[in-house]
């Protein structure tokens, strides 16, 4: 056992959570479980989540955790925290005292976030831990069921999980039904009452094809897949949606990972700070702080970047003589493209000298650096590349393709090439889903390309 | 505004070591790294590492993870990184990886190229080649006999055997048996085990018995076998080695090393030591005829004889080496011949694939290996139940 006692750490708890509700933070009960190293990683290998559904994918990358920490190529996370109601996060055992006071502090941060943040308004962390249990427990069942069994199940969810995150990005904003975007297609062909029509020629009346399915891109393919393949059996439509919920569950927490650290790292420091700690605990907590916020040169530390941002943000609220009303706002409605969009300013771009690259010829070569001129274009580059934005974009289009039940696809192409293998092996999971010809219509070397996968196998044609 | 009072959940010992919760998963991962190693085994035995290990050795394979595919942007999308303060525009900051088998991982948010270890002992990889092949043709012979399977089965029970064979509840029972029978003395407070009550599983040995085999490796170890041939033969003798025995309990092994002469060497020398010299292939194979007359005679004995040779013989020995091979195919089961020619910009050199061509038998078999990568496929070509046509025979 460590240099800790539970009860300790119940009376820092107790001094933190003074200071949290001093600060103004809104947070869920909090429940700490401590864990040794190999529970950690196990949790770490499922997302924190104390039950979910079996895959070999975690088994995998536990697998891949245990190497890196068995060689010290990386240590584990001082801390882990799930969002729900009340909150969960897992102590590690070995931690020193000072380690553990950090984490609570840091734990509170995230605990606040999760809570107010508006992109986890949409995960109902009151039933995080009972819905995994569920969708769990059913995969289980499916898997003992001797209709069913492990390949068959495996087969699916190889799939779901490979298109699980080609969802909608922005799940603030209601999704539109079917009816609902046929009815506006219909409105929005309707002649508008124009008063002037005698001066000029009525415009041509073109009917909306309503037939159309989806009536706009649709986002969700794994949704799309499941209510529009009608060969799909009740259990397979079911893994499709499991799937799809978890990734939704996990979405937000991808949308703002900058923002999240961040915020939690600015407030363990100012806790911390206000904890009056003896001083042999204040200099290991100087030396942890800086191991977690240090830059990362030639890559981007999320806490760092996240940190200064908000540090920024509070200076300019010290100056301007207010309090941190306005922070508590920003952490309530941004994610980490509009934060970083809104709260990156030059000088700070310029402090982390940040710069874009890109390929030429072999190498990665720096293309644009964070001077007057190049600043925004960094800038920008780096908002299209946080969050969901490091995912490609990829809507059906039309599911009864030139009326062959074919699926057609679009790559909505922002400058960036698909990477080629991964696009045509997870076509084929696309193909396995929809048991029926896909075809997705991308951009490749600046050359619009369709790549096809039917009965046949694997095709590229150009569009 | 007030923070709800938390829970401090202790660490409990028993809950750590009773649940692995994700042995069930790693299990099946499991599983799947040991499918992509046998679709993958001929990387595997190319890594130059694997040749020459001691077979029990438990070995790290890097594998390179299966892969868990999704839309992704290639590598080409470039991206945002931080940098020490005096980053310039046109400085080179890293490499493309020139590798399609996916992206770097680097400066970003890209998966990467999943690379772990996982523990696999040289037997089982070796284990898991092997599972499809056999030596051909074996045919009943009479005489001696080779074991090629020993199994145990329990037989009766015994008083005197070895601890871990004790029978629990048979000892238990015997000496109830004899407190049962022990009338008067009943109420004693101790009863104790008595030597006599212990009882032992018996076990006996089954033998398969096949009939009788000799495995004859001849190597060509002249000056020509320069360190990249002879490695590819070393290799190939390697499989064989190790595929003889895995399978085979008591196939008798031949190593014959011939340049301009030929002599019969063990094992040791067979595969560590070099030689030099011209090169007369029609020596090993007289050599080996030899030594079947003497001591493995084909109407006893299965034989297998294998050979490699970079085929860059003596013109004028030609003739009598196809003599030789044509006899030696008569007295064997199976007769290979793997010319080994690395690719490279090498001046023509003469092959014997050309000249045995003319060879037109069933049992002679003969493949050509060009890289490392070519070493399983024509040992498999050779050797596979469903034997396959031997590949790549054209010179």
């Amino acid at each position: 056992m460590a240099e800790w006692s539970i009860r300790e750490l119940e009376q820092w708890d107790r001094r933190i959570r003074d200071i949290v509700a001093e600060f103004g933070l809104d947070c869920f009960p909090q429940e700490f479980e401590v864990c040794d190293h190999n529970q950690m990683l196990a949790y770490m290998a499922y997302s924190g989540m104390p039950s979910h559904y079996p895959h070999w994918s975690y088994g995998k990358s536990f697998e891949k955790l245990k190497t890196l920490y068995d060689y010290g190529v990386s240590g584990l996370p001082y801390e882990m925290v799930i969002n729900s109601n009340p909150s969960v996060a897992y102590l590690m055992r070995d931690n020193s005292l000072l380690l553990q006071i950090l984490t609570v502090a840091h734990v509170y941060g995230h605990n606040d976030f999760f809570k107010n943040n508006f992109t986890f308004a949409s995960t109902d962390p009151e039933y995080t831990l009972s819905s995994f249990k569920a969708r769990a427990n059913r995969v289980r069942d499916y898997v003992e069921d001797p209709t069913i069994g492990l390949e068959q199940v495996e087969a699916v969810l190889d799939a779901a999980q490979a298109l699980s995150m080609q969802c909608r990005r922005n799940l603030a904003i209601r999704k539109e039904s079917a009816e609902e975007a046929r009815q506006r297609a219909f409105e929005a062909a309707q002649p508008v009452a124009d008063p002037f029509r005698n001066a000029h020629s009525e415009k041509e009346y073109v009917a909306p094809d309503l037939r159309r399915n989806p009536p706009v891109p649709d986002d969700d393919l794994l949704l799309f897949i499941r209510d529009h393949n009608p060969y799909l059996a009740e259990w397979e439509r079911d893994l499709l949606t499991i799937a799809h919920e978890e990734a939704q569950y996990f979405l937000p927490q991808m949308e703002t990972k900058i923002m999240n650290e961040g915020w939690a790292s600015f407030w363990h420091q100012k806790i911390l700070e206000q904890l009056d700690l003896p001083p042999e605990l204040n200099i290991e907590f100087l030396v942890r702080h800086n191991q977690v916020v240090c830059p990362h040169e030639g890559s981007l530390n999320p806490y760092h970047l996240g940190i200064k941002v908000w540090q920024d943000l509070d200076r300019q609220c010290t100056e301007r003589g207010e309090g941190r009303d306005y922070l508590f706002e920003v952490r309530e409605s941004d994610r980490d493209s509009s934060f970083l969009r809104r709260h990156l300013n030059e000088e700070l771009v310029r402090d982390l000298d940040l710069f874009q690259y890109g390929p030429e010829g072999d190498d990665l070569v720096v293309t644009e650096v964070s001077d007057e001129d190049g600043w925004r274009r960094v800038r920008d580059a780096l908002v299209g590349q946080v969050g969901s934005s490091s995912l490609p974009v990829i809507r059906v289009v039309d599911g009864d393709h030139q009326g062959q039940r074919t699926l057609f696809l679009e790559h909505a192409h922002d400058g960036r090439d698909l990477q080629p293998e991964y696009a045509e092996k997870t076509l084929a999971f696309v193909h396995r889903l929809w048991q029926q010809e896909v075809v997705l219509d991308t951009s490749i070397g600046g050359k619009q390309t369709q790549l096809v996968h039917n009965d046949r196998g694997f095709a590229v044609r150009a569009a | 505004m007030a923070i709800p009072e938390s829970v401090f959940r202790p660490f409990r010992t028993g809950e750590a070591e009773r649940s692995d919760r994700v042995a069930g998963d790693r299990a099946r991962h499991r599983e799947k790294v040991r499918e992509a190693i046998r679709d993958n085994i001929a990387d595997i035995i190319a890594d130059e590492s694997i040749i020459g290990q001691d077979k029990n050795r438990i070995i790290k394979v890097p594998i390179r993870g299966i892969k868990e595919y999704r839309f992704i942007f290639g590598e080409s999308s470039g991206g945002v990184a931080q940098g020490n303060g005096e980053t310039e525009r046109g400085q080179v900051v890293g490499k493309q990886d020139g590798d399609q088998d996916g992206p770097a991982d680097r400066a970003g948010d890209r998966p990467g190229v999943d690379y772990y270890e996982t523990d696999v002992s040289l037997e089982e990889v070796i284990d898991m080649m092997f599972e499809d092949l056999e030596l051909p043709d074996l045919e009943r012979k009479r005489l001696r006999h080779i074991e090629s399977e020993r199994n145990f089965r329990r037989h009766g029970f015994r008083q005197k055997g070895i601890r871990n064979r004790l029978d629990k509840r048979r000892t238990a029972r015997a000496r109830l048996r004899r407190k049962q029978a022990k009338v008067e003395e009943i109420d004693r407070p101790r009863f104790p085990f008595h030597e006599g009550d212990l009882t032992y599983r018996h076990i006996t040995t089954d033998v398969k018995l096949e009939s009788n085999a000799v495995v004859i490796c001849i190597m060509d170890t002249s000056g020509s076998m320069d360190t990249a041939k002879k490695y590819l033969a070393r290799s190939f003798f390697f499989l064989l080695y190790q595929f003889i025995r895995t399978k085979y309990q008591n196939v008798e092994l031949v190593f014959v090393a011939h340049h301009a002469t030929a002599k019969e060497v063990d094992e040791q020398e067979f595969f560590y030591k070099g030689e030099s010299g011209g090169t007369m292939i029609s020596s090993g194979y007289k050599r080996a005829l030899e030594i079947i007359e003497e001591r493995y005679h084909p109407t006893l004995w299965n034989v297998y004889s294998f050979h490699c040779s970079d085929g860059d013989n003596f013109d004028s020995d030609n003739p009598k080496t196809l003599e030789l091979a044509g006899k030696l195919s008569e007295a064997c089961n199976l007769f290979g011949y793997g010319e080994i020619k690395p690719l490279g910009p090498r001046y023509y050199e003469s092959s014997m694939l050309n000249v045995f061509r003319q060879l037109d038998l069933d049992n002679f078999q003969t493949v050509l290996i060009e890289r490392k990568e070519d070493v399983w496929p024509s040992f498999k070509a050779l050797l596979a139940k469903e034997r396959l046509p031997a590949e790549g025979t054209d010179g």
